[in-house]
C-alpha cells in the first residue's frame, strides 16, 4: 500500500541516506582539528538526543536524567578498561546492558507517576546516582577516571593522532540512533508509544499495555545513551562524576531535540547540528574571557527558539502545512 | 551517638527545614496558580542574596533590615519576568510543558551568565551582620541566630500566606484563577494581572528566603542550582498544587537531611531526601498534600 505515510518514510530515508553520504565526505575537505571536534560533539548529540527522543519525544516519559545512562556507560567502558583490561567494545555493549535493565527496574515504580512527579523522580535518581559515584573511591571518587593510552587502534578504540576515527564512529552511532528512531515509528511500539503519550487512559482501554511500552521505550533509550556515554568516555579518555552525570548534561541532552522538535525523526538532528556548533563557537569565541558571556548568548537563544517555536525548529523545514479548518 | 547529638542535629534541621520551606513555598504558589514548574527559581534565590550583599556592602544596610527591600525588588522582577517570557511560554500552542521548562531553563542560563558577568565568580559573603555568628541556647542545645530568625520569618511568611489566600480579595482571585482561568475571565478578572501579581508574590517570598540565606551562606553566581533542586523536591514531597504542603515539605526535607548527616558522611547528605522523595510518592504518587 502506497499511502503517503509510506512515501514520506521512504523519502525521509533517502535524505538521511544522503546526509549521511554528505557528513561522511566531510572530513575529506575539513582538516581542522578543531572543526573536527565540533563536528564529533555535533554527532554524538544528535544521538543521545534522539536516544532521549525515544522515551521522552515519542513515548512523552519526560526525563531530565538520562545523564545516568550516559554515564553508566561511561563508567562501566572506563572501569573494565583501567581496572580489568577488558576492550572498550565489550564494556560499551556491557554498559549498554546494564543501563537498560537499570531503566526497567527503576522504570518498574517511577511509570506510576505522572507529570511533574515522573520528572523530578528522574532527576533525583540520577543526582543519587552521581553522590553515590562521587563517593566511590575505587572508581576514582569526585576526581574521576583517567584513561590510559595504550596505542591507537581499533580493536582498542583509541586514537591520540587523528580525530577522524571518533567522527566515523559518532557519524555510526547517530545513524543507528536515527533508524532505530525510523523503524519504531512504524512499528508495533511506535504507534503504542504515541498513543501512551496522548492519552494514556485511552490507550489503556484500546488494549494498549501501557506499561510494557513505557518499559520498552526506557530499555531502548538507555541502551543508546549508554553506549554514547561509552563513547564519550573513549573520545575524551577522561571521566568525572559531575561532567558525566550531572543534572546539566541531562539538560544538554535533552535540548537538541527539544528545540530541533520532540518527538520528530528530524528534531534531535536538527537541533543537534544547529545548537552544538553554536555552543562551541560562542564559547570559544566570547567564553574565553571567563565572565559568563557564552552562557549568556546562550541562554538567550534557548528562551527566544523555545518561545518562537514551540513545536521545534523542524517546524520551518516541513513541506506546506494546510491550516486546520475552523 | 547521644541522644544529645541527635536533639541538636534534628533542631537544626527543623530551622533549615523551615528555610527550605520559605525558599520553596513561591515555586509552589506558581506551580499551584498555572501550572509552571519555574526552572529559574534558583536563580531568582542567587540574585536576592546578591541583592542582599549588596545592600550590605554599599550601604551599611543589615540583612534583616534589607528583606523586605529585597523582597520588594523581587516582586517587581518576578511580576516582570511572567510579562516578558513565561506569559508567551504559556500560550505555547504545541509542546506547552517543555516550553515551559525550558524557556525558564534558559532564562536561569541567562541569569547565571550575567551574575558571572557583572559580580564576577568569586565567593562573597556577609562578614559581621547583627544576627551573623551568634549562637542561642537552650536546655543544652545550641541553635544558630541567623537560621532561627530565618524560622521565625519562615513561619510568619506562611501566616501571613494563609491569611492572605483566605481573606483578602487577591488572594480570593488566586484562589479561582486557579481552578478555572476561563471562568474567572468571565466574572472580569484579568487573567494576567493575576499571574503576574503571583509571579510577584512567589519571587518575592524566595527574596526574603534569600536576604535570610545571605547572613550564613556564600553568594556566588551558582549559589541557586544546589537549593533549587532541593526546593523541587521540597514542592513535589509536598504534592504540587499545595502551598502548604512545601511548609510540610520543608520540614521533612530539614529532618531527613539532619538524619541523614547522623548516619552517612555529610557529603552524601542529600542523597537521604532524594530517597525520602522516591519512597513518598511510591507510596502516594501525588506528595503528602497535593491534589490528582
Amino acid at each position: 500500500m502506497d499511502t503517503a505515510f509510506n512515501q514520506r518514510r521512504r523519502r525521509d530515508l533517502i535524505v538521511a541516506a544522503c546526509f549521511a553520504v554528505i557528513a561522511a565526505l566531510v572530513p575529506l575537505f575539513v582538516k581542522d582539528v578543531y572543526v573536527q571536534n565540533i563536528m564529533v560533539l555535533t554527532l554524538m548529540y544528535a544521538a543521545l538526543s534522539q536516544s532521549w527522543n525515544i522515551l521522552s519525544g515519542y513515548c512523552g516519559q519526560i526525563s531530565l536524567g538520562h545523564a545516568l545512562y550516559f554515564g553508566l556507560g561511561a563508567y562501566t567502558t572506563a572501569l573494565l578498561f583501567t581496572k580489568f583490561g577488558v576492550l572498550p567494545w565489550f564494556g560499551m555493549l556491557g554498559g549498554g546492558l546494564i543501563s537498560a535493565v537499570i531503566a526497567m527496574v527503576l522504570g518498574y515504580p517511577c511509570f506510576r507517576l505522572r507529570g511533574h512527579y515522573f520528572v523530578i523522580a528522574t532527576i533525583v535518581i540520577a543526582e543519587i546516582a552521581l553522590l553515590l559515584f562521587q563517593n566511590w573511591d575505587w572508581a576514582g571518587a569526585a576526581l574521576g577516571i583517567d584513561i590510559p593510552v595504550r596505542g591507537d587502534s581499533w580493536l582498542k578504540f583509541q586514537f591520540t593522532r587523528s580525530k577522524l576515527p571518533y567522527f566515523y564512529f559518532a557519524l555510526g552511532l547517530a545513524c543507528v540512533a536515527w533508524l532505530v528512531t525510523w523503524w519504531l515509528e512504524d512499528s508495533k511500539w511506535g504507534y503504542w508509544w504515541r498513543a501512551v503519550k496522548d492519552n494514556p487512559d485511552a490507550a489503556e482501554s484500546l488494549g494498549v499495555v501501557v506499561f510494557n511500552s513505557k518499559m520498552g521505550a526506557a530499555a531502548v533509550s538507555a541502551f543508546l545513551t549508554a553506549v554514547g556515554g561509552a563513547f564519550y568516555a573513549q573520545f575524551v579518555s577522561y571521566i568525572d562524576p559531575e561532567s558525566v552525570m550531572g543534572f546539566q548534561f541531562s539538560l544538554l541532552m535533552a535540548l537538541p531535540a527539544v528545540l530541533g522538535g520532540i518527538g520528530t525523526l528530524w528534531g534531535p538532528v536538527l537541533g543537534a547540528v544547529i545548537l552544538i556548533p553554536l555552543t562551541e563557537l560562542t564559547r570559544s569565541f566570547i567564553g574565553g574571557s571567563g565572565r559568563g558571556v557564552d552562557l549568556i548568548v546562550y541562554g538567550t537563544l534557548i528562551v527566544l527558539i523555545s518561545l518562537a517555536r514551540p513545536e521545534g525548529l523542524v517546524g520551518l523545514f516541513s513541506p506546506r502545512r494546510k491550516e486546520p479548518a475552523r | 551517638m547521644t541522644a544529645e547529638t541527635i536533639i541538636q542535629s534534628l533542631a537544626s534541621g527543623l530551622l533549615m527545614g523551615l528555610l527550605y520551606g520559605l525558599i520553596a513555598v513561591g515555586l509552589a504558589l506558581i506551580f499551584g496558580l498555572m501550572d509552571v514548574v519555574n526552572f529559574a527559581h534558583g536563580e531568582f534565590l542567587m540574585i536576592a542574596m546578591y541583592a542582599t550583599f549588596f545592600l550590605f556592602a554599599f550601604f551599611a544596610i543589615d540583612p534583616l533590615l534589607a528583606a523586605p527591600l529585597v523582597a520588594a525588588a523581587l516582586f517587581v522582577f518576578g511580576a516582570l519576568v511572567y510579562l516578558c517570557v513565561v506569559r508567551f511560554a504559556v500560550r505555547a500552542k504545541a509542546n506547552a510543558g517543555m516550553v515551559q521548562i525550558f524557556s525558564t531553563f534558559g532564562l536561569a542560563i541567562v541569569m547565571r551568565g550575567l551574575a558571572q558577568f557583572f559580580f564576577t565568580p568569586d565567593y562573597r559573603s556577609i562578614t559581621h551582620s547583627w544576627l551573623g555568628g551568634k549562637t542561642f541556647s537552650i536546655a543544652g542545645i545550641y541553635l544558630p541566630v541567623p537560621q532561627l530568625a530565618g524560622a521565625l520569618v519562615s513561619i510568619a511568611a506562611f501566616t501571613a500566606l494563609y491569611f492572605f489566600i483566605n481573606r483578602t480579595d487577591f488572594g480570593r482571585a488566586l484562589e479561582a484563577t486557579r481552578e478555572d482561568a476561563g471562568a474567572v475571565a468571565l466574572v472580569g478578572i484579568d487573567k494576567n494581572r493575576v499571574f503576574a501579581l503571583g509571579w510577584g508574590l512567589g519571587a518575592a517570598l524566595v527574596g526574603l528566603a534569600g536576604a535570610i540565606m545571605a547572613m550564613f551562606f556564600y553568594v556566588y553566581p551558582d549559589v541557586g542550582a544546589s537549593f533549587a533542586l532541593i526546593a523541587y523536591v521540597t514542592v513535589a514531597l509536598g504534592g504540587f498544587g499545595s502551598v502548604f504542603g512545601a511548609f510540610a515539605g520543608g520540614i521533612v526535607v530539614g529532618l531527613v537531611e539532619a538524619g541523614t548527616t547522623l548516619i552517612l558522611p555529610p557529603s552524601l547528605k542529600s542523597v537521604g531526601i532524594y530517597a525520602v522523595y522516591l519512597l513518598v510518592v511510591f507510596i502516594r504518587p501525588r506528595g503528602l498534600f497535593g491534589s490528582l
